[in-house]
């Protein structure tokens, strides 16, 4: 087990990066966990009540995010592009509910560019947009182990500039740490030592 | 409201019973007076026309007249609810003298539809006796009752009891006696009318007002041209916010037309500022919206929101900047969706799930800290989902969102029992025992068993 995640898990700094599946939220936290400062949530104000704080403390300090409430994706999209562009926090996480064209996609790009900020969407399955530097599936795994495990698969299925890969990892929520943990097959020789 | 020709009285319910408040002339005539109940008066005219009266609207009409009543002198205060005091001296000539200014006030005021009584005295005491007591302004202060004083009416019939009826006749009587009778008060009101005490006038403080504006001779319709001339009303503004300690929360920038119309740009700032050069970028979305028609020729920016702000010491590293740097960040998104709809969590004392946590707008508070670390608890919270199975323990294999979920480890129970201080109707079903289901197909969902009312529910996804 290495407890020193792989460069690829850095993200590109200003750059827009895409995340969906069952994960994908923990994954926009986990990133937010690994920066500091203040990171915007940018959402619809109809998926406002789908963070719930407590939860978000085990990874993240909850008073270092600003939620950002719209009632479009347009709106959406312009809080985004600005926050990107200005630079005053280190993160935006975009959830998106509609695919993006290539020219929002470009734009994002820009602005994360213009601000050396990260932006990352979290994107309904199929929704992405050819203008992400990256694209990630993540999965919760099934820890056969440990009862308190937040395993998980993240998968890099696009990548402009790299390869692609998959990693299972878990986060240590008192350590705040992020963990890689060898795909469940590979595992019987080191069951007793892991934890 | 019509004015109307006979008695007519405003009513106002004092010691629950309808009062009359203020009455006119013709009710003055048939035997009404202030103070007298509503049910009696009706009883003496029964003609009479009555209206709720608006003491908080009086004091408003108040202060506008005390603003309009610096045209005769600046030095004008408040007396009692109903009156002004203006302290004329020095500024008498200038109207042609007291008798002059008097009319003038007199005839003004009664232009505007206003029934006054005016007193002039060369002390605060005498001017407010022939106000209120005397038959013309200038009735010599000697013949005026001893009411006029200004004394409560206990001292008044005590004194008229004694015989002393006039002001005369009670500074022609022995000091000594009278003070021991009826304390330092009477002898203080009696000098302050004489002029042996000095009384002063206070003039009410204007509340600072935060506009300015700017005319232009030419008509201007390019967005720099506008953005230009805010920025210098801007500084105009925060000069004068500098000189007041205060910071704007919200500005107005109003912009009128050649054809007369008006436009508005409002900006609201997420923290107090009277930066020029920090709040004039953050019009540039509102001003880029305006429809500049035939062009613009005045511009009128007010602060229409104050905060105090202390200076604050410059220069002590980046630190300071990046507060700064996320409230201007704050300022513009809201600009975009509303400055209510930046949010930020705060913890909240409960143990409710639900309640564990509250949403408020960034601008209005502050980043909080005490998170509870007892319970897992999951990452995403829902309104609960309900699902088919029976029974206390969790489900072996279950259906939820049109996923088949097995279970392959079930850790719990964790009782929440409702506050049963708060009647929510989301906990009617009791008491609930929560359980983190691990599914062999990856997802870690939080269900709940309600004993009281058997059903299962998933509500939350842990990370």
């Amino acid at each position: 087990m290495s407890s020193d995640p792989a460069p690829s898990f850095l993200l590109r700094a200003a750059r827009v990066h895409e995340v969906f599946g069952a994960g994908a939220t923990a994954f926009a936290t986990i990133l937010a966990a690994r920066m500091d400062g203040a990171v915007l949530w940018v959402c619809e104000s109809w998926q406002a009540d789908a963070l719930h704080p407590p939860g978000l403390a085990a990874m993240m300090d909850p008073a270092r995010l600003l939620l950002a409430n719209t009632n479009t994706q347009t709106d959406t999209l312009a809080v985004a592009e600005e926050a990107l562009k200005d630079g005053a926090v280190p993160l935006v996480v975009i959830v998106i509910t509609r695919a993006l064209d290539l020219r929002e996609g470009r734009r994002l790009q820009l602005a994360a560019r213009a601000g050396n900020t990260t932006g990352l969407c979290i994107i309904p399955e199929g929704m992405g947009s050819n203008a992400a530097e990256t694209r990630w599936h993540a999965a919760p795994v099934l820890d056969v182990n440990r009862s308190d495990s937040t395993l998980m698969r993240w998968e890099i299925i696009k990548n402009k500039s790299g390869t692609t890969g998959a990693w299972h990892v878990r986060w240590d929520s008192e350590t705040r740490h992020l963990h890689m943990v060898p795909p469940t097959g590979d595992r019987s020789g080191f069951a007793g030592a892991s934890g | 409201m019509h004015p109307v020709d006979g008695p007519f009285a405003l009513t106002l319910r004092q010691d629950n019973s309808e009062r009359l408040y203020c009455l006119n002339s013709h009710a003055e005539q048939a035997g009404l007076h202030c103070g007298m109940s509503l049910a009696d008066a009706r009883a003496f005219c029964t003609d009479i026309v009555c209206h709720p009266a608006r003491p908080d609207l009086d004091a408003r009409f108040l202060v506008a007249l005390r603003r309009w009543a610096m045209r005769w002198c600046p030095w004008v205060g408040y007396d009692g609810t109903d009156g002004l005091v203006l302290d004329i001296s020095g500024s008498a000539h200038l109207w042609g003298g007291e008798g002059a200014l008097l009319a003038n006030i007199r005839a003004r005021l009664g232009t505007a539809g206003l029934e006054v009584r005016l007193g002039l005295g060369c002390t605060r005491g005498a001017a407010w006796a022939r106000a209120h007591y005397g038959t013309q302004a200038e009735q010599p202060l000697d013949t005026l009752p001893v009411a006029a004083l200004r004394l409560d009416d206990a001292t008044c019939t005590a004194l008229q009891r004694l015989g002393l009826r006039t002001i005369r006749e009670l500074s022609d009587t022995a000091r000594a006696p009278l003070a021991r009778r009826f304390g330092p008060a009477l002898m203080m009101r009696l000098d302050q009318a004489l002029g042996h005490m000095p009384e002063p006038v206070t003039p009410a403080l204007d509340p600072p007002h935060y506009g300015v504006r700017l005319t232009l001779p030419d008509p201007i319709g390019l967005v720099s041209d506008v953005m230009a001339a805010t920025g210098r009303l801007l500084d105009a503004l925060c000069a004068k916010l500098h000189a007041q300690g205060t910071g704007a929360r919200a500005l107005v920038l109003t912009l009128r037309r050649v054809d007369q119309g008006s436009q508005q740009v409002e900006l609201r700032l997420a923290a107090a500022m009277r930066d020029a050069a920090r709040i004039l970028p953050l019009f540039e979305r509102g001003v880029a919206t305006i429809e500049a028609g035939f062009g613009i020729d005045q511009l009128r920016l007010e602060a229409t929101l104050t905060e105090p702000l202390a200076a604050q010491q410059s220069g002590l590293g980046a630190a300071s900047k990046a507060p700064d740097r996320l409230a201007d960040l704050v300022t513009r998104i809201g600009t975009r969706i509303g400055l209510e709809n930046v949010r930020r969590f705060l913890p909240a004392d409960s143990h409710i799930p639900e309640r564990s946590f509250l949403i408020a707008p960034a601008a209005h508070s502050a980043p909080a800290t005490g998170w509870r670390s007892g319970q897992p608890r999951p990452l995403h919270l829902f309104a609960p989902e309900s699902i088919a199975a029976t029974g206390p323990t969790p489900p072996a294999r279950f259906r939820w969102r049109r996923m088949h979920l097995h279970t392959a480890r079930a850790i719990g129970p964790e009782r929440i029992a409702p506050e049963w201080w708060f009647d929510d109707p989301n906990w009617r079903t009791g008491m609930r025992d929560y359980w983190c289901i691990h599914t062999r197909q990856g997802r870690r969902l939080w269900l709940f068993h309600t004993p009281q009312t058997p059903g299962w529910y998933v509500q939350g996804e842990f990370a």
